[in-house]
């Protein structure tokens, strides 16, 4: 490793990675109509004006209005909070109860408990993720905190894998061996030691888990198993586009965009933070 | 009537084709493939109270004594007249001569005291059991004469009789209807493809005039945006009921389709548990009665299609009375009588089921509702579960559904029905109805009834569901109206 990765020349290698830039503008402008949404929105989004539905994009509903006449950019505006929420919840959960868990496996590699923990996360991967999460919101009601529980139960196997698999490769290395040495325990070595060295590769993979994480809730609100009326969701504005997709495009095209175009940045970002946080791509751009 | 100059213009038609030396082979299509959005359970119109059943066989598989016409008239069916004592209690039916069942058996007054007797047994699987209550016997004159005695005059017993539930079925076939239907009618069962279709063919040996199609196939397509697709490319000729209002602008707008749009006796309803707290305080339901803007539903959920409805009764019958004024859409006067009630934060379970009336009209129902102060937490189910959880164990405050059985009121007499109405005032006028035969004296209890409800805001009446269907413009002699659950094919044909 190289001694001048300081913040400030990381900074300005992430800014000459298009990428990342691309991925980071996209995210920031969702993550910024979330935060806005709270404050203010052009229209209320739950006020319905059916004698206005349907209205095509126009200088007072810049992105048209909807079925009854919701005004759709305040409606995607809070949409995004949902996604967001959501999204970020459920990773959240995943890391918290995943990372400790692949760590604790490492630590104690081949005994008993790794085995328990490790099969135990094969048994949720294994099982088809989608038709887990509406079993999971038919039996608790559908809703989004039923949602982020459902997905949430979905991150931990992943954040749980790479955390073991990437921590096993340390606890081989000389500097983990003189931490031992020096009489410090598995579970502080865990904390101080590995953790700290595979943080970038839990940041890179939370990136994606979150765009997957935002396309989950949209499938499950589009099948009506998430935040349920009146809080707007994209998942449910395309449903309820589906059968008015030939009179009114735009209701279907609007919320599809705003998916697509979150995923869409945070895979790139996804992207970027793993080529910035690689040190041999790194010195070669140096 | 108008039947006469039509089959006068086909006769000449036709002397006119053979005149001119042509051929049967341009003559014009023989089949008719039409879509429905729900797949009937079983075939079986005396066995199940899925509306399906019969809008696949009422009149085209099977028939009843009397039947109902096109506007709801009470029509001849396998019995061609009857007669009524003078004290109403026993009618005497001339049934058909000719008319034979489609395995070939031969209709007689056996096959129909063997119906009826099987409908009202204590061990019937019928859905509407009610139907026969009053029939204390059936006896057989003569293999052509039926002879039905009533236990109490019923003036509606010509009209019970036209239901899909009341159809006559054969000793030999009854018991493997459900599966492979026999009846008397002009198409006979050929095929069911489970979650496909249902096909018919013609009968040959049919007793009345013979049909213009050869094949009948109906399609279930419960997707709308499926149905849409399947009518545009051509692959259904006709969709009686079309699931989705706002694709028929589009409809209209194409030459190559008609947009049929006709009455149903389809009342919807927000209907409330009339026995759970707070909503059995009357002040409580009115107040959900002014919240409630019937126009923006109907133009929110339906496109505009549907007719505001201020009681639990159809405004094509002449006995309706107009009372949405009663329930005017008055937000202020909604809050006062919650105030007066007493209640205040109030939040309220509204179950919706799938059809799109529901769930759009239940959106704008929570959105109006919220106007005054109240919550509705929508909760969106399956229609399994709302059977099971609403009908059923009456696990809910608020559902919205459409009762398209015709003539219904008779439901809020009910102790066990799911809004749990039952009042004592209600049912006695339902018993002088049942006993009325005077048109006069019934028209009068039929709208005493249509207030006892309204005044007593036992549910909050929306609008009755137009029929909107649509067909290929070539296709003539669909009913635009439906009063009763039929998808009737003796008339239809195509033009050329």
């Amino acid at each position: 490793m190289r001694g001048d990765h300081s913040e400030h020349s990381f900074v300005r290698t992430a800014i000459g990675h298009p990428a990342f830039v691309t991925g980071f503008v996209l995210s920031a402008l969702f993550v910024a109509l979330a935060l806005i949404s709270f404050v203010w929105t052009p229209f209320d989004p739950t006020r319905l004006a059916i004698s206005n539905k349907l209205q095509s994009p126009s200088p007072q509903h810049w992105l048209g209005t909807d079925h009854f006449g919701r005004d759709m950019l305040s409606m995607i505006m809070v949409g995004a909070r949902v996604s967001i929420a959501v999204a970020f919840v459920a990773v959240g959960i995943g890391m918290i109860i995943g990372v400790p868990l692949g760590l604790y496996a490492a630590a104690r590699r081949g005994s008993l408990i790794d085995e328990i923990i490790m099969r135990g996360n094969d048994l949720v991967f294994a099982f088809p993720s989608l038709l887990l999460a509406i079993m999971i919101t038919a039996v608790f009601g559908p809703g989004a905190v039923n949602a982020i529980i459902a997905i949430g139960i979905f991150n931990i196997p992943v954040f749980a894998r790479l955390a073991r698999g990437a921590a096993l490769s340390l606890w081989t290395r000389d500097f983990i061996l003189a931490a031992r040495v020096a009489g410090k325990g598995r579970t502080r070595i865990s904390a101080e030691h590995i953790l700290p060295n595979i943080a970038n590769l839990l940041i890179v993979q939370g990136t994606i888990q979150f765009s997957l994480a935002i396309l989950a809730e949209a499938a499950l609100a589009y099948v009506g198993l998430g935040a349920q009326p009146p809080l707007p969701s994209w998942g449910r504005m395309l449903a309820d586009a589906q059968t008015l997709i030939s009179l009114a495009p735009h209701m279907a095209l609007i919320p599809g965009f705003a998916i697509i175009i979150t995923v869409l940045g945070l895979n790139l970002m996804g992207d970027g933070l793993r080529d910035l946080f690689d040190p041999k791509l790194r010195r070669g751009r140096g | 009537m108008t039947k006469y100059p039509m089959a006068a213009a086909a006769v000449s038609m036709l002397a006119l084709g053979l005149g001119l030396g042509m051929t049967p082979a341009v003559a014009a299509k023989m089949d008719v493939s039409i879509g429905m959005q729900l797949e009937p359970p079983n075939l079986d119109p005396t066995g199940g109270a899925a509306a399906a059943i019969d809008e696949v066989v009422y009149a085209n598989v099977f028939e009843g004594l009397t039947r109902f016409g096109p506007d709801g008239a009470i029509l001849p069916g396998l019995a061609e007249s009857w007669e009524i004592s003078e004290d109403g209690l026993s009618y005497t039916f001339k049934l058909r001569e000719g008319a034979s069942f489609h395995d070939g058996s031969a209709f007689d007054a056996e096959d129909v005291k063997f119906s009826l007797d099987r409908a009202r047994a204590e061990d019937s699987t019928n859905a509407q059991k009610a139907l026969f209550a009053d029939i204390s016997s059936v006896e057989v004159v003569d293999p052509a004469t039926v002879k039905v005695m009533l236990a109490k005059p019923n003036g509606s017993f010509l009209f019970n009789m036209a239901w899909g539930d009341a159809v006559i079925v054969a000793t030999e076939s009854a018991d493997g209807n459900a599966a492979n239907p026999v009846g008397t009618g002009p198409f006979k069962f050929s095929e069911w493809a489970k979650g496909d279709r249902v096909e018919l063919e013609r009968y040959a040996d049919y007793w009345g005039e013979a049909v213009k199609l050869d094949q009948v196939t109906f399609k279930f397509i419960s997707d709308p945006t499926a149905a849409f697709a399947a009518m545009m490319a051509g692959d259904l000729d006709a969709f009686p009921a079309f699931p989705a209002p706002e694709n028929l602008t589009q409809f209209e707008a194409d030459p190559r389709f008609e947009v049929i749009i006709g009455s149903s006796e389809g009342e919807t309803i927000l209907a409330m548990n009339n026995k759970k707290p707070p909503l059995d305080n009357i002040k409580v339901r009115q107040a959900i009665t002014h919240a409630i803007d019937r126009q923006a539903i109907i133009d929110g959920a339906m496109f505009g299609y549907g007719t505001p409805i201020g009681t639990h009764f159809a405004p094509h019958n002449p006995a309706y009375v107009d009372l949405t004024g009663q329930s005017a859409h008055d937000p202020e006067k909604s809050r006062a009588l919650l105030a007066e009630a007493g209640v205040s934060d109030l939040t309220l379970a509204l179950k919706l089921p799938p059809p799109s009336y529901a769930r759009r009209g239940g959106e704008i129902i929570a959105a109006q509702l919220r106007e005054v102060g109240i919550t509705a937490e929508i909760t969106n189910v399956e229609w399994a579960q709302w059977l099971e959880d609403v009908f059923k164990a009456k696990n809910f405050d608020l559902t919205i559904v459409s009762h398209t059985e015709p003539m219904d009121i008779g439901i809020y007499g009910r102790d066990d029905y799911y809004f749990q109405y039952g009042d004592a005032d209600f049912k006695a006028i339902m018993a002088d109805l049942a006993n009325a035969t005077d048109p006069d004296a019934r028209t009068e209890l039929m709208q005493a009834a249509q207030k006892k409800i309204a005044d007593d805001a036992v549910n909050a009446y929306l609008f009755q569901l137009a029929r909107t269907g649509v067909a290929n413009a070539k296709l003539k002699g669909l009913w635009p109206n439906s009063p009763t659950q039929a998808n009737d094919m003796t008339g239809v044909s195509w033009e050329e």
